[in-house]
């Protein structure tokens, strides 16, 4: 969404995105699809080559883009196995707004 | 192997897919503003909703309004210089584990790599100045599309930048 606001005024962007299919569906300009963990959008830490990469391929999408909505799938393979990556980017608690969440379910299936 | 097309759910919880499915297409076309220089000649900002702060002079996001109201997001901006340290910077989000950012800050602002690429004639130059949101946001949306998106947008065209590279956390 900010994406938007700011090429709206004038400043093209590109959009470096976990989740293109949303980014596709808010009509962003320019996205690079990347399947890396949440918090991750270049690379691993001290990986100068994977982040170098990924900043590299959103340049390129800035050059080659033609038309509102380009989409590029980024190739690269996140290099940790994915139940290790799924887990270690997720905070160490639930985020006040799924505490929230879970907490109403509990009610409601007591209360069920 | 590599990948052809990203699996946008591949690192979600299976809890929240039904909820982004279900996100309708906006019914209007992308905004566009056309990239004229070449890239060798572009200056370039970037931008991560990771919730990065500068330690010195800059309050975190705050996450403490945030716990007592759940579905309140910090909407406000940060800006992050071009030569900021590691050393230099917090990480305040509740909805990712931060610490490989505050181990690297490459991770998702890349600012250290794109000071490589300008000097070595990849692109114009960095930005003097980047931006930093937190990206959790519910009913702080409307203030990022009304004021924080706006005042970045002022500070690319003050700081004339050809290019903003976002990074969504």
């Amino acid at each position: 969404m900010l994406a938007r606001v700011i090429e709206a005024a004038g400043i093209p962007t590109v959009t470096v995105t976990m989740m293109p299919i949303l980014a596709e569906k808010y009509r962003t300009s320019r996205i690079l699809g990347v399947e890396f963990p949440f918090g991750h959008s270049f690379g691993l830490p001290g990986d100068i080559a994977m982040q170098r990469e990924t900043l590299l391929a959103a340049l390129d999408l800035l050059a080659t883009a033609v038309e509102p909505g380009t989409v590029v799938h980024h190739g690269r393979e996140w290099p940790v196995d994915r139940r290790t990556a799924y887990k270690s980017w997720q905070p160490s608690e639930p985020s006040p707004i799924v505490a929230q969440s879970m907490e109403a379910i509990r009610q409601a299936r007591r209360q069920g | 192997m590599t990948i052809d097309e990203v699996d946008s759910y591949a690192f979600l919880p299976r809890a929240f897919r039904t909820i982004y499915e279900a996100e309708p297409w906006a019914d209007h076309e992308p905004a566009w503003a056309p990239f004229e220089p070449p890239v060798g000649e572009a200056r370039v900002a970037l931008l991560s909703s990771a919730g990065i702060h500068l330690l010195d002079g800059q309050e975190p996001f705050d996450v403490e309004r945030e716990r007592r109201e759940p579905t309140w997001g910090d909407p406000t901006l940060r800006v992050i210089p071009a030569g900021v340290t590691q050393e230099g910077i917090g990480v305040t989000h509740l909805h990712i584990d931060t610490s490989d950012i505050e181990a690297d800050i490459n991770v998702a602002l890349p600012v250290h790599r794109l000071a490589e690429l300008a000097a070595e004639g990849m692109i114009g130059e960095a930005s003097p100045v980047n931006f930093s949101v937190m990206g959790y946001q519910e009913h702080g949306a409307a203030t990022w599309r009304d004021v924080t998106g706006p005042e970045i947008a002022a500070r690319c065209h003050a700081a004339d930048i050809d290019a903003l590279i976002l990074a969504p956390a």
